[in-house]
């Protein structure tokens, strides 16, 4: 699918993250942070493994809680909400983990209702039939309801993870890499999904990632990670145009090797 | 200039603390999410089928044969005395005031245990527990006191239980020997039980119970990273618990005999 990038608000900051720190004992992988997101963006966030570009999201989504700094989220401020005010928060983000997270132990279709029946009350058999099968149609995968996740591929698994998200109709996704470990063909899918998300949903996204192919396809903009600060945002032309060597050889490890 | 220690005793000292508050806070957690809605009941039914009927088929082996062995055991030395009429009243006042709640809580710490500690620390590993979280899930409440609960409830029916199916082995063995009817097995059996020794048995199974549940959830709930994660916590969750299990007898076996 092609990128659509009209629907983009830049009035209207969803995510608002101002010098954030974060370490792990003597490691410092965030130092000193600043991005906004806008609605109806897809910000992807690059970098190497191991720079701590799913530690931002997860610090986003209150799993993780910030050394210092502040983050917003939908004009909330993440680290300082009491435990019930969170999950009222959490109910507007999707976020996809890197291997799915999916729960082994159910089904496809159980996978799906959990997280609906749980936040959602008095909804009736029908109308939570009605929801598993329209997420499930938007990625793809509506023959394979009454499947276990052992029983689906790398790629069906991201898909499913997608819907799951989906179901409880997010304002924000969060994307922790959501092409590693996939195929080529299978990773396009994938980024034509982000995108289909993006337009159907009119989601705001952030996409952790360091493939450049997924980048390009799915990114409004591109935030550089290097040494727990962002090097460099814009388009990905000018992440790109640029004259820092480490930039560079990021750019030409992805597309000459 | 000597460099200034982080730690405030040494690093072993302060990790034992920092674990014994962690372990507290947990529990402590238990306590207040338990009596907090939404109660998880289809969820608690459904992990009490797992702890109580799938242990059922050990619980029964382990029962029946504790009864045969202690009663063939015991024979020998009361005969010397020649008071093999006491083996119904010795082998029940053994396998209701220790032995069946101790097998229990042995056997339920090594197969519930292990499952519990290795089911939770691969949710842990593979971020499905963070997955409950983000989607406004309380994980501790769907995974960790369904399962406490169902522990705590189950570990006691398995016990009594586990007493029944003891005594039936006892009965079958006096029976060969001593050509005892069941009547007389059974009212020799009981006539030396008071209803301390039941109520104490029951209160030692619900904590030991309360133990294995516990101690293989904090197990499975904080387990490291990757497959050894998983494999530590559920090997930790099966020696913990075993090692609580038998301090807890001691101390409750103290206690009940004060009261005697």
């Amino acid at each position: 699918m092609k990128k659509v990038t009209g629907t983009i608000d830049y009035h209207k900051k969803v995510i608002t993250i101002r010098n954030l720190y974060k370490s792990f004992g003597e490691l410092v992988v965030l130092a000193g942070i600043d991005i906004d997101l806008y609605k109806g963006e897809n910000l992807v966030v690059l970098g190497r493994s191991g720079t701590g570009k799913s530690v931002l999201i997860k610090i986003i989504s209150g799993l993780l809680k910030p050394d210092r700094g502040d983050v917003f989220v939908l004009d909330k401020q993440v680290d300082r909400l009491q435990e019930k005010e969170l999950r009222e928060l959490r109910l507007k983000l999707g976020f996809l983990f890197q291997h799915s997270a999916l729960y082994d132990s159910m089904s496809v279709r159980e996978n799906l209702e959990f997280p609906l029946t749980r936040n959602v009350k008095n909804l009736t058999t029908a109308q939570i039939n009605e929801a598993v099968e329209e997420v499930l149609d938007a990625v793809g995968l509506l023959d394979k309801i009454n499947q276990m996740p052992a029983e689906l591929s790398g790629g069906q698994r991201k898909r499913i993870g997608i819907a799951r998200t989906l179901i409880l109709k997010p304002d924000i996704m969060l994307y922790d890499e959501p092409t590693s470990g996939l195929d080529p063909i299978t990773s396009i899918e994938i980024n034509d999904l982000i995108n289909e998300v993006q337009a159907k949903y009119r989601t705001s996204s952030i996409i952790i990632t360091h493939d450049l192919t997924c980048a390009k396809a799915t990114g409004d903009r591109i935030a550089m990670l290097l040494d727990g600060q962002f090097r460099k945002i814009g388009t990905f032309d000018e992440v790109f145009d640029t004259q820092d060597e480490r930039i560079k050889a990021f750019y030409d490890y992805n597309f000459t090797e | 200039m000597s460099k200034k220690s982080p730690y405030l005793t040494t690093k072993g000292i302060d990790q034992l603390f920092l674990g014994f508050f962690h372990a507290w806070k947990f529990i402590a957690q238990f306590f207040r999410e338990l009596f907090s809605r939404p109660f998880e009941t289809k969820e608690i039914i459904r992990q009490c089928y797992e702890v109580g009927v799938r242990s059922l088929p050990l619980i029964t082996l382990t029962g029946f044969v504790t009864g045969i062995v202690f009663t063939k055991q015991s024979r020998p030395s009361l005969q010397s005395f020649g008071a093999s009429s006491w083996l119904p009243s010795l082998i029940t006042i053994a396998i209701i005031r220790a032995l069946a709640p101790l097998v229990t809580a042995l056997i339920c710490a090594g197969k519930v245990g292990s499952n519990i500690g290795a089911e939770l620390g691969s949710m842990k590993v593979t971020e499905q527990i963070d997955a409950m979280e983000v989607s406004a899930i309380n994980p501790f409440k769907f995974l960790v006191v369904t399962r406490v609960l169902a522990c705590t409830l189950m570990v006691p029916v398995l016990a009594m239980y586990s007493g029944f199916v003891g005594l039936m082995g006892s009965f079958l063995n006096v029976n060969q020997n001593e050509y005892t009817t069941y009547q007389s097995f059974i009212k020799e059996a009981f006539s030396s039980i008071s209803f301390l020794d039941i109520y104490s048995s029951l209160f030692k199974a619900i904590v030991f119970g309360f133990t294995v549940g516990i101690v293989s959830c904090y197990q499975g709930y904080n387990a490291g990273n990757g497959t050894q994660g998983v494999g530590r916590a559920a090997n930790s969750a099966v020696v913990i618990s075993m090692f609580l299990v038998f301090i807890e007898e001691i101390v409750i076996v103290q206690v009940i005999n004060w009261m005697r």
